[in-house]
């Protein structure tokens, strides 16, 4: 069975870190197995954790009064679920839920936020990785928001 | 430049403002075209519109249009029920290259109505399925209720297609993807020189698309995409349809990428 520090490895987004770095967040996590309609988080409450999909799907939803919930994106295996736990004031933006069932690792993100205060070459690294998944998600959102696939008026 | 007569002898609502007709010529005779190609299609008084041919190429015996009602002439054309006589005039354009991409493994990208003009060239690969590595359909809609050819998509996954579907916003019945075609393309793995790219829908789905595609070491030569522009001759005559030194009706509708690139960035174009 492969150890967290390896599996790590498999996300783009912690592929190419120090050994020592890899171990220390390997460090700050856990695997867990996590059953379909589970609701990671929650908007509003406090972000503490974040999440490696090992296997499955997670949907981040959004809460309309009168509808039912949004799903606005889906996370996939290799994808991190949660930033929130990054960034002042530490509360969950949106809603995820468990779509099947899913292997995920969890992280202490409170942890792993003290170390990078401490040990800054492991908080550039970590900022710079999440940033790049930042920009590639709101590249992505911003595609969405164009709504390519509505009506253009024409006489065709 | 003398339309043909057409008659509709089988129409199926696809969406709430998609629907595929299937055509026979009064003359009998089989129309022939290669995938990627299209026509001038028109009903009654209502104009003629360039519609890409979304049938089997193997089977010219049937003359197959999937139409989006947009505006007075595709709406037309949409309520045109079996026994109506349309006209068309085609087929046009620079053609898939299917038959040029023996050995490659294929990327077909598919942006809503997008679909359609490539449904030809997924049915083409698959009657020659041997000749190819891997063949993968990444295909994005506005909403499970917008998506085409759902009972063919599960077909085609059956016959050997990585079928890939992900829509812009979905509720919680809705258990695939949720998000654009640039997220499937981060999630394919895909990689090798030996990679074809044939991609159409929206232009700014494509233009994101070949950013992506390009961040995962994919080379923006081996994209081929089919553009859409006003059409009136369709034969190269009238200049309507010109992008930058080309004219979408003789040069395209399909492109390799470098070759009309440059002028996507122009505003004005």
């Amino acid at each position: 069975m492969r150890t967290i520090d390896k599996l790590l490895t498999d996300s783009p987004t912690f592929a190419g870190l120090l050994a020592a770095q890899l171990e220390f967040i390997a460090g700050c996590g856990r695997n867990e197995h996590v059953p379909a309609g589970t609701m990671l988080m929650r908007e509003a409450e406090p972000a503490e954790r974040f999440w490696l999909i090992r296997r499955g799907i997670v949907a981040l939803e959004l809460y309309v009064p009168g509808r039912e919930p949004l799903v606005i994106e889906t996370l996939e295996p290799g994808d991190v679920v949660g930033w929130s736990w990054l960034f002042p004031p530490y509360r969950w933006a949106v809603d995820g839920r468990t779509q099947g069932d899913c292997h995920l690792i969890a992280f202490d993100g409170v942890c792993l936020r003290e170390k990078c205060e401490s040990d800054h070459d492991l908080g550039y690294e970590l900022m710079r990785r999440f940033a790049a998944d930042i920009v590639g998600r709101l590249q992505a959102t911003r595609l969405q928001l164009a709504d390519v696939h509505g009506n253009v008026p024409t006489t065709a | 430049m003398v339309p043909t007569s057409f008659e509709v002898v089988e129409k199926r609502q696809d969406t709430a403002d998609v629907w595929t007709l299937e055509l026979e010529a009064d003359s009998g005779q089989p129309f022939e075209f290669q995938p990627g190609q299209f026509t001038m299609l028109a009903s009654g008084g209502a104009g003629e519109v360039p519609i890409s041919i979304s049938g089997d190429p193997d089977r010219p015996e049937r003359l197959v249009h999937t139409v989006k009602a947009v505006g007075l002439a595709t709406e037309a054309i949409c309520a045109a029920e079996p026994g109506r006589v349309l006209g068309v005039r085609g087929p046009f354009g620079r053609p898939w290259p299917v038959d040029q991409v023996d050995g490659a493994d294929v990327v077909i990208a598919a942006g809503g109505i997008g679909l359609p003009p490539l449904r030809p060239a997924i049915l083409r690969l698959l009657a020659r399925r041997e000749r190819y590595g891997r063949l993968l359909l990444l295909y994005s809609g506005r909403s499970p209720d917008e998506l085409l050819f759902t009972d063919e998509l599960e077909e085609w996954s059956r016959r050997g297609v990585e079928v890939m579907v992900t829509v812009d916003a979905a509720g919680e019945d809705w258990d695939g993807h949720v998000g654009v075609v640039t997220r499937l393309v981060r999630h394919a793995k895909l990689e090798g020189d030996g990679l074809v790219v044939m991609s159409c829908g929206p232009e700014l789905m494509m233009r994101f698309l070949v950013a992506a595609l390009t961040a995962q070491g994919i080379g923006a030569d081996r994209v081929y995409i089919s553009m859409e522009r006003n059409m009136q001759c369709a034969i190269g005559r009238c200049g309507h349809c010109q992008l930058g030194p080309t004219l979408v009706c003789r040069d395209g509708p399909v492109y390799r990428w470098p070759e009309v690139s440059p002028w996507l960035a122009i505003r004005e174009l």
